[in-house]
């Protein structure tokens, strides 16, 4: 198993290169660079050269690539020319807002599909099942961005249960108090993000169930006397859960990703909000690492789902 | 899909009492489920309305602005729906952004069909090393953070317009295609039809085009509607954040959009709440007709 683990951390090598390759490209691409913003009437171009010359800007582009692989395995994104401090720590700040949000939408989003799907795929053509049935076609086929905002519009502004902006309230104090308004600041937008997430995961483990019932084993240990209630829970859903072990990975990266608009329209300040922030100030720097920093998260999701798909199915690892 | 070209055809073909076509029982399939029918019936109406409403109505004058009417209220100064931000008539934008809005993705499903299905088929019928290195590419393309590169294309990208929206979304939405067509063609390829037309000399391009492309059709049509379905959505996302159409070519997106400002999704609903509904409604309709089109597709395999 620790070979096929190594080889597919090893794939995955490659993947980065070309992902900061094609990053690096679009950073050169964007119009200006870091001295941009320095550049005021008073500026003498002399000297806007000589820190270019410095920073290595006219150096061969496969120069100022490796150069910027060292600076960031040294921790250097550069510094922002919005607000003159170091990306990193930027980033630093705002991906803590970005995980807590994430970890609470994934851990609403099983709370909710698992035991939905199991109804589903139990109660297989009953009203539980065609309601649920319902529910994830709506899930699947209303755009995400009008699905939050009417959440927000509903929840947030009409009926004010909840806050629409911000991620904990000034006014927070003590411990308690400070975790409690951060909980109450990102309930909504992570119930909403949740909602919208569940719906492949109860397809599949409805789908799972429903083909794992008419399998041979099934109806071997039902013959052999095996209670419903054991066969369901030992055979059905225990293969009905791989997939879903699939997809811890995946959704947790898809959830970093989708953060962009679950933080515009909650102006949550996490990493997807900074990210809309400094493309409309044209803060590139920001930009660059930011996309770099998603782009490994999705591949790193991607991997954890491979892995922990050969982890729980025996028979994947023979290959 | 031309529904009276279809039934003709149904006519002709039922005199020479030849088995059913991929389209005939498609459709006949689709034509069961109600809540399909009424969804059909629905998207047709909009599109015509907004396709012939936008007919009457000079693009230029719609956007330009107007500070006097900024926020009017529906039914004052001749406004139906109210006006917005700008002082453009809402109801004259919706019918614009709509018809802009499906246009984009209509030009994206074109686009990314195309490249996905001929990606798709040269792959898996060909399979072995090909078939490895090009799907590398779409695993590739697949694991992009394609919303962030998105907007940062339409930021830096000379000369943007509605053309390169297109494109931009279609870099990233064929791979699924791509891999649909791949992973069928090459199951395909290996049926005996395929190494019997193989074995008599038949070129690998008459293959692909007689053969293996009709025979995984129907796909192509459910591929079809849900993509039109999806890139609606990405389009209206991006324009919604800012990042879409530019504010000369309104989309529905650029009225939801108003909606990020508090005091408009508090008190000026009017301006962003219709355009929320429309693009639910067709967003809803679109899939649910590519949702039955998959059934009704399914079906035809099971049979």
């Amino acid at each position: 198993m620790w070979k096929t683990i190594l080889r597919r951390v090893l794939l995955m090598i490659p993947q980065i290169i070309i992902l900061s390759l094609m990053v690096f490209m679009l950073a050169k691409m964007m119009p200006g660079d870091p001295f941009t913003g320095l550049v005021t009437p008073q500026t003498d171009p002399s000297q806007l050269h000589r820190l270019r010359v410095e920073a290595g800007f006219y150096n061969p582009w496969y120069v100022q690539y490796r150069d910027w692989v060292v600076n960031m395995f040294h921790g250097n994104f550069g510094t922002s020319y919005q607000y003159h401090r170091s990306v990193a720590s930027m980033i630093g700040e705002r991906a803590v807002n970005t995980f807590w949000l994430a970890l609470l939408t994934f851990v609403l989003t099983y709370l909710i599909a698992i035991p939905v799907g199991i109804i589903a795929g139990r109660y297989e053509s009953s009203w539980k099942d065609n309601a649920i049935q319902v529910y994830t076609y709506i899930t699947l086929a209303i755009p995400a961005f009008v699905f939050y905002l009417f959440g927000i519009w509903l929840f947030g502004y009409v009926l004010g249960w909840f806050p629409t902006s911000g991620s904990i309230s000034v006014s927070a104090t003590g411990m308690i108090g400070k975790v409690g308004s951060m909980l109450y600041h990102m309930i909504l937008p992570a119930l909403l993000a949740a909602i919208l997430a569940t719906t492949s995961i109860i397809q599949y483990l409805r789908s799972g169930i429903i083909d794992n019932k008419q399998e041979d084993y099934v109806r071997t240990a039902r013959s052999k006397g095996v209670p419903e209630r054991v066969v369901f829970s030992k055979h059905i859903l225990r293969n009905s859960f791989l997939p879903i072990a699939a997809f811890i990975g995946n959704n947790f990266a898809v959830l970093i990703g989708g953060s962009v608009f679950t933080e515009t329209i909650f102006s949550y300040p996490g990493l997807g909000q900074l990210f809309i922030s400094s493309i409309s100030s044209r803060d590139y720097s920001i930009i660059t690492a930011l996309v770099l920093i998603f782009g490994i998260f999705t591949l790193l999701g991607n991997l954890i789902s491979d892995i922990i798909l050969r982890v729980v199915d025996p028979r994947l690892r023979i290959q | 899909m031309d529904a009276e070209e279809i039934q003709g055809k149904t006519i002709k073909e039922e005199k020479v009492s030849a088995p059913p076509s991929a389209f005939q029982v498609l459709l006949h399939e689709f034509a069961r489920d109600k809540v399909a029918m009424v969804s059909l019936i629905v998207v047709t109406l909009i599109i015509l309305t907004v396709f012939i409403g936008s007919l009457f109505l000079n693009t230029g004058s719609v956007t330009q602005v107007n500070i006097l009417d900024q926020y009017d209220a529906p039914g004052t100064n001749g406004f139906l729906l109210g006006a917005d931000e700008g002082g453009h008539d809402v109801l004259k934008m919706l019918i614009v952004g709509a018809r802009n809005s499906i246009t984009i993705a209509f030009l994206v499903t074109l686009v990314n069909e195309g490249v996905g299905i001929i990606y798709g088929t040269i792959a898996g019928y060909f399979g072995g090393k090909v078939d490895n290195i090009m799907m590398r590419v779409v695993d590739f393309v697949m694991i992009l953070p394609a919303l962030m590169i998105e907007i940062v294309l339409v930021t830096i990208v000379p000369h943007y317009n509605m053309f390169s929206l297109v494109w931009i979304i279609a870099m990233f939405s064929w791979v699924g295609t791509a891999r649909l067509i791949r992973s069928n063609a090459l199951s395909e390829g290996q049926r005996e039809y395929v190494a019997a037309a193989k074995t008599s000399g038949t070129s690998n391009f008459k293959i692909i085009f007689g053969a293996v492309l009709p025979n995984i059709s129907s796909l192509v049509i459910v591929d079809a509607a849900l993509t039109f379905a999806a890139s609606i959505g990405i389009e209206t996302g991006l324009t919604f954040l800012g990042y879409g159409l530019p504010n000369s070519t309104p989309s529905l997106g650029t009225l939801i959009g108003y909606a990020n400002d508090p005091e408009v999704i508090t008190s000026k609903w009017w301006v962003w709440l219709p355009a929320a509904l429309l693009l639910l409604v067709l967003s809803m309709g679109i899939n649910y007709i590519g949702q039955a089109l998959r059934h009704a597709a399914d079906a035809r395999q099971r049979s």
